[in-house]
């Protein structure tokens, strides 16, 4: 145990680091946006009588649960555009990976919120006359982002921790480089143990921040 | 009855006892139970008609057919002219669009045993949401019929709370106010105070009977058989799906002539004395 830790070199390239964490946060953020539309629809889609959009659904949520992330990443990225879809650059491919992925999995958590609104709410809707477009939107929908607001932060998180995966396709996040640090210089604890401390403050500042949230919404007693 | 189902409809102000609730044998059933077994009863504009009997009996089911949140197979229920959930068209009986439904439902004020405020909402916006919504009012207008509605309740000062900040009692009277406001032709109590601590009934009940002074036409399922008493302007014995007795309350529970509502207030006597003492 003869390592001699340096961390100047670390320092001198920090901005790029923290520019990498904010990238990371915001393909993060992006993709819970995009995975929340594909959650709910799909969510919806599991409470329809129609089976054969059902099994759809099932069959991409089941789908996407089992396959590896890097996989699905790797299939966006490379094996689009060998079929033909050239559209896009690498931060839209890896966005609409990572979403598509969310998705799968918000759709479990929507179609279990949407379960969980007591049904004497939507019926106190249903009798002062709400349509029931007007009681999804006003009644059900709000009462089930509250339900599932913890599910949705515990998602962020994994999904933030999943944007390390973008380094493979060169996407410069913080594991890209963190990496780019430690083949330049060297400097490989360093490297690692600055970005392993940075995900891990931003996760739990993340954690912190939205059980504010959280507390604030949970006003179902 | 009108053979002109219009007619009815359009007799504004003419009548000063119009009909405003007609059911005519009315059946449902739960997969084999049928629990109504052919209810017919009329409610005229003003009056406070309380149903009881035991659980089980179908009062609460056949509130619930009066605004659609029961379906119903057989028979009709008109409210205010207009046949609720179903039209008839060449003999054959279909349920209205929800679109349809909603409008009527718009007109038929309904209080919950279990309040059903909707608890992301504060006081005055559970009040507000069907103004705005389905009123179509502007929302400062909304919110300040909902502050008249509360200060009538007595919640003046709970109009920004929400449900969680409010006891039974409190929040009980916000769905009152929520659904007197939306000015309804009349309104359905379910069990209102059954989920009440027992403190706390007297100042829902003191609300209804209000509500009642005030000339809105009101359906009440109550085990509150003292205000049954004092506030009913007509009683309905419901017993295993069908209407067994019913007359003036007093009257009524003087004299039973059946055996099952002797039986039934029997259960009451026991406990708060002869009802019809003064």
């Amino acid at each position: 145990m003869t390592y001699n830790f340096n961390f100047s070199v670390i320092w001198r390239q920090f901005d790029v680091m923290l520019w990498g964490l904010g990238l990371g946060l915001l393909l993060a953020v992006i993709s819970l946006a995009i995975g929340t539309v594909i959650g709910l629809v799909c969510g919806y889609a599991f409470r329809t009588n129609n089976k054969t959009l059902r099994g759809l659904v099932w069959g991409y949520v089941e789908f996407i649960r089992n396959e590896p992330l890097l996989l699905l990443i790797f299939f966006v990225y490379f094996g689009l555009p060998a079929i033909g879809i050239r559209f896009f650059d690498k931060y839209e491919s890896f966005v609409i990976t990572l979403s598509i992925y969310a998705g799968a999995y918000l759709t479990e958590v929507f179609r279990a919120g949407l379960t969980s609104v007591p049904e004497r709410y939507v019926e106190a809707a249903k009798a002062i006359g709400l349509k029931p477009w007007q009681t999804q939107l006003y009644v059900v929908l709000p009462l089930t982002f509250r339900i599932v607001l913890p599910s949705l932060s515990n998602n962020l998180i994994s999904l933030f921790k999943d944007t390390s995966l973008a380094t493979a396709i060169a996407i410069p996040e913080l594991t890209f480089t963190a990496r780019q640090i430690n083949a330049n210089t060297y400097r490989v604890m360093e490297a690692w143990l600055t970005a392993s401390l940075l995900y891990l403050a931003t996760c739990y500042l993340i954690a912190i921040a939205l059980r504010q949230i959280e507390k604030r919404y949970s006003v179902i007693k | 009855m009108s053979a002109n189902p219009a007619a009815s409809a359009t007799s504004e102000s003419a009548e000063p006892a119009r009909n405003l609730l007609v059911a005519r044998d009315v059946h449902k059933s739960f997969g084999q139970t049928e629990v109504l077994k052919g209810i017919d009863l009329t409610v005229t504009e003003g009056e406070v008609v309380a149903l009881i009997g035991a659980s089980g009996s179908g009062k609460t089911t056949f509130l619930r057919c009066i605004n659609l949140l029961e379906e119903f197979e057989q028979g009709s229920i008109t409210v205010d002219g207009d046949p609720v959930g179903y039209t008839d068209r060449g003999g054959s009986r279909r349920r209205l669009s929800e679109g349809r439904l909603a409008a009527q439902r718009a007109r038929i004020g309904m209080v919950f045993q279990s309040f059903n405020l909707f608890p992301h909402m504060t006081a005055a916006q559970n009040v507000m949401l069907g103004l705005v919504k389905v009123k179509g009012m502007a929302k400062a207008e909304a919110r300040s019929l909902a502050d008249h509605w509360l200060a009538r309740v007595g919640l003046a000062d709970r109009a920004d709370h929400h449900p969680y900040q409010l006891s039974g009692g409190q929040q009980q009277r916000v769905a009152i106010a929520r659904a007197v406001a939306m000015d309804p032709r009349l309104i359905l109590f379910d069990e209102v105070t059954s989920a009440l601590d027992p403190e706390l009934v007297s100042e829902v009940l003191g609300v209804m009977k209000d509500l009642a002074k005030s000339g809105m036409t009101m359906l009440v399922v109550s085990h509150e058989m003292l205000f049954v008493r004092d506030v009913a302007t007509h009683v309905v014995f419901l017993d295993s799906g069908r209407i067994v007795e019913e007359g003036e309350p007093h009257a009524v529970f003087k004299n039973p002539k059946s055996d099952r509502l002797r039986a039934f207030l029997g259960r009451f006597t026991d406990i708060i004395g002869d009802i019809t003492a003064r």
